[in-house]
């Protein structure tokens, strides 16, 4: 039923609070969002969430587990992959290659096969290529597939990071501002993709700063200010909560 | 007037600094002959850059894989061809490029800066050493125990290391290389200190002893292409991917599930375990073996050349390598200033090359 | 005996410190260990000699030692000074945004430059430094001090508080602490960057220049490879007492300094350096903020 939750979670840096008794829960399947102004705390939830960052105080509960200190890649392994704010691409790396990172932990073959090359460690990576080019052709990157990943344009770029976390076969997805600098056409084609996810039973959890999308697309919404939790909702009791309103000060919601 | 009078600023500093150390003779040419050239150059610059169009030098779209075939028949027929003194240079060149491979796996696979390399490379030659000359054993016992050492002192550096920011884990190592060099020069009942050791074997197959130069040529060169053969296969998979994603963005390769402290460590016993098969290889070549040979300065040789050929570059690494041994050979003349050019080409490559000759990608021979 | 180690490590110390300050105020600043730093000090040490030896064929120290020894002094540290500035502007300048590892590397190239430079130009064989003060000294409490050290002790404090004053009390001072708490930001106050930088390394090559015509006098003799040992054994107090941090590099010099003077006494002397190595790597492996480390607090 709940994929995700997320109890009392806290996070001090130093003096600041980045996080302050944060707690909410993530349907299975669901669409959700986190919004709030910036330096609200989302990307530092994330980062809890993914185990970049070590939460001060609180529970984060996936599929039963607390997860709340536990090392990236484990937390990867169970099943939550991520975006990030800022791309973080595999600049050197071809697409496809940037892909096949995430599919690292299905190759079983260690290094005696790849030294050898042994038909087990060939058939492995041809078939790991090939659903690595799956994955591109879901976000419609199958054509740049050898190119390097710093060639790609923003758009792309975006759209080769959520193949890549994709590629993870992860139950959650959680997308970092999925279309921050992208026109009105690139955002449609965004929205459309964090659909499909959907429809192929996956759970998404995206921060975003563009309210169209938010409102169009989240079947819930956490609003974040100051590092509190000021509100949760359905996009219609979000959008007319007066202290949502207030915390974004005339923003258009 | 006034234009000319900056362009010798320069030049009048760099003479003046150098008039307490080179006498008033030797500033006077300096100060003449830089205030020459430091305009030529930048107008040089200048001309190169507004006309970039002309000089710019494509790669012909070749498949890589044919340079082999001519490298390969070279180095074959090599000692029917050459001089004994160039085989020698030739055997050194294949242990430089095994070194300089073992540590491209670190540093350009992996993105670790490591400044003590050549600890990997005396633990290897010593205990080949101690293991042949003062115990007897031969080349093919003594040699899984050298490498495994090797790897091991790796891996058991890396462990406390890797908690560490890039420079702090440079300094480290870079300490670790000190103190292995202090412990060979000062233990003496077990390295015999500077005096080296001496009476190492050779190896030898079925009887038929490598000491010839000849034989032990193909012996290493055998060795080099498999080593190369096999540094490529594993950096063209899974294991390869993985640490080049570490190197491009630690965070984003934890996030999207590799043990990126696994793999370091890896890295590390990987690195390593390339660096004691050269020390083995070295003293057996050398038969004699000292402190001398494993200094700082050899771990930055060594660094170079994987800079200057590319850093995580495999083909890159290897002609970084030969360079770096046939260079040196070929200006014996200016022996002296080997290590002065060595230190002004190394700030020259960073600031106007440090991508390397082969342009440091991670580009395999995968073509 | 022990006190006398203590006088000796408090040598040493004053030494160290002056040279470990350098590394930390450019570390401060710009992230960078300068790995040409111990250099530095090696060619203030040589310029000493040949300074002083300039003056006295110039027949100046027939007449006064002190006013040659001044002169040698003030000249020493002043061309010391610029090898520092040219070093950056060569070096470090043009790989200002560059990735983290290539100044390191730039730094390591221009430190094995100048150690061959020293080695071309002034031959390979210890220089020897003219014994001035001799053996005299005082005796107190049964403890032996040489005029020597006196003045190693009180040039080297005196140093210490002067810098001290002129990074709390100036207005350059002020400056070079702001660029390294946050180099925009600085930046956009209208602080010129490049000259806080240039500063930086021109004060940091002085003090090594005090340190190194003070070890010339000391133990009467350099040769060109002085400079490394001594580098990384500073670096080892900056770390020690916290990269970055100035007092830090003050008492992480002083410890060194008498940790090494100890161990060498009491335990050997062979192993002389390798305290220094093993110490560093500890420090770094157990608590590598130092003593008086932490993000900002007591940064220059």
């Amino acid at each position: 039923m709940y994929l995700l939750e997320v109890r009392s979670l806290t996070k001090h840096f130093g003096g600041i609070r980045a996080l302050e008794d944060v707690s909410f829960k993530v349907k299975e399947g669901a669409i959700m969002s986190i919004i709030g102004p910036n330096g609200a705390g989302k990307t530092t939830l994330f980062n809890c969430i993914t185990g970049i960052t070590k939460p001060t105080k609180g529970k984060i509960v996936f599929s039963n587990i607390d997860i709340a200190s536990m090392q990236p890649h484990k937390i990867a392994r169970y099943g939550i992959y991520r975006t990030f704010q800022n791309i973080r691409l595999f600049r050197d790396m071809t697409v496809l290659e940037n892909v096949l990172v995430s599919l690292h932990n299905q190759l079983k073959s260690r290094i005696f096969g790849s030294i050898f090359r042994t038909a087990r460690f060939i058939s492995e990576e041809n078939e790991a290529a090939q659903r690595a080019m799956e994955y591109l052709e879901f976000v419609g990157l199958q054509s740049a597939a050898e190119s390097k990943a710093e060639s790609l344009s923003y758009g792309e770029q975006r759209r080769l990071e959520i193949a890549r976390a994709m590629a993870g076969e992860p139950h959650l997805v959680l997308l970092d501002e999925p279309t921050a600098g992208m026109n009105p056409q690139e955002t449609a084609e965004v929205i459309e993709l964090i659909k499909r996810l959907q429809s192929i039973g996956k759970t998404v959890l995206f921060i975003e700063h563009d309210m169209n999308v938010v409102m169009e697309i989240s079947e819930w919404i956490v609003v974040l200010d100051h590092g509190v939790m000021i509100a949760e909702g359905t996009p219609y009791e979000t959008r007319n909560n007066p202290l949502v309103i207030e915390a974004y000060l005339g923003k258009e919601i | 007037m006034e234009k000319y009078l900056r362009f010798i600023a320069a030049p009048a500093l760099l003479s003046l600094l150098f008039l307490p150390f080179g006498g008033l003779k030797r500033a006077v040419a300096l100060f003449g002959f830089l205030a020459i050239l430091i305009p030529a150059l930048k107008g040089l610059f200048r001309y190169l850059i507004k006309h970039k169009e002309r000089f710019i030098f494509k790669m012909p779209q070749i498949d890589k894989k044919i340079i082999l075939i001519p490298i390969l028949l070279l180095s074959f027929s090599l000692p029917f061809a050459a001089k004994d003194y160039i085989v020698d240079i030739a055997i050194l060149t294949c242990i430089y490029i095994i070194l300089a491979q073992g540590l491209n796996i670190i540093v350009g696979f992996t993105g670790l800066l490591n400044l003590g390399f050549a600890a990997y490379y005396a633990i290897g030659a010593y205990t080949y050493a101690i293991l042949t000359a003062r115990l007897g054993f031969d080349f093919w016992t003594a040699l899984p125990f050298s490498l495994a050492l090797s790897a091991l002192s790796g891996l058991l550096l890396a462990i406390p290391a890797l908690r560490l920011r890039g420079d702090y884990f440079a300094i480290v190592t870079l300490g670790f290389g000190e103190i292995v060099h202090l412990i060979l020069n000062n233990w003496d009942s077990l390295t015999y200190g500077p005096n080296g050791i001496s009476g190492i074997a050779a190896p030898s197959v079925m009887g038929i002893s490598f000491e010839s130069l000849n034989y032990y040529y193909y012996f290493v060169l055998v060795i080099t292409i498999v080593a190369l053969i096999i540094i490529n296969n594993v950096h063209s998979s899974n294991i390869g991917r993985a640490w080049i994603s570490i190197r491009e963005d630690e965070i984003a390769s934890s996030s999207m599930g590799i043990n990126t402290m696994s793999y370091k460590l890896y890295s590390s016993a990987f690195g390593a375990f390339w660096a004691g098969l050269a020390g083995v290889l070295f003293a057996a070549k050398m038969k004699f073996i000292s402190p001398e040979s494993f200094t700082f300065m050899e771990s930055v040789l060594i660094l170079c050349m994987v800079i200057l050929g590319g850093i995580g570059s495999i083909a890159g690494v290897t002609i970084g390598a030969a360079v770096l041994v046939v260079l040196p050979e070929l200006l014996r003349e200016v022996q002296h200033y080997r290590m002065i050019l060595l230190g002004a080409g190394l700030i020259a490559l960073m600031i106007f090359r440090p991508q390397g000759i082969l342009g440091g990608r991670g580009v395999s021979l995968r073509g | 005996m022990f006190f006398q180690q203590i006088i000796n490590g408090l040598i040493l110390g004053g030494v160290y410190a002056l040279i470990a300050l350098g590394y930390t105020m450019v570390y401060g600043i710009l992230q960078l260990i300068n790995f040409a730093h111990g250099e530095i000090y090696m060619i203030g040490a040589y310029m000493g000699i040949i300074f002083l030896a300039f003056f006295t064929a110039a027949g100046i120290t027939e007449q006064s030692l002190a006013l040659s020894l001044l002169l040698a002094f003030v000249l020493s540290i002043s061309f010391t000074s610029a090898y520092g500035y040219t070093v950056e502007k060569i070096a470090y300048r043009p790989l200002r945004g560059a990735k983290r590892l290539s100044p390191l590397i730039s730094a390591i190239g221009m430190s094995i430059f100048l150690q061959n430079y020293a080695m071309l130009t002034q031959g390979a064989t210890d220089k020897v430094f003219p014994d001035i003060m001799g053996a005299a000294g005082v005796d107190f409490l049964g403890i032996k001090i040489t005029y020597m050290q006196i003045f190693i002790i009180v040039v080297s404090s005196a140093i210490m508080v002067l810098l001290h004053l002129f990074i709390k009390r100036t207005t350059m001072g002020m400056a070079m602490r702001a660029t390294a708490q946050d180099k925009t930001m600085a930046s956009l106050v209208g602080i010129n960057i490049n000259q806080v930088i240039s500063v930086t390394f021109v004060i940091g090559s002085a003090l090594a220049a005090v340190a190194g015509i003070m070890i010339a006098m000391y133990y009467g003799v350099v040769n060109y490879f002085i400079g490394y040992t001594a580098g990384i054994k500073a670096f080892t107090a900056a770390v020690l007492g916290g990269i970055g941090s100035i007092p830090g590099a003050m008492f992480g010099g002083l410890i060194l300094g008498i940790v090494e003077s100890l161990g060498a006494s009491y335990i050997s002397s062979e192993y002389k350096d390798a305290y220094a190595f093993a110490l560093l790597i500890v420090i770094l492996l157990l608590k590598p903020e130092g003593l008086f480390g932490g993000s900002g607090e007591g940064k220059v």
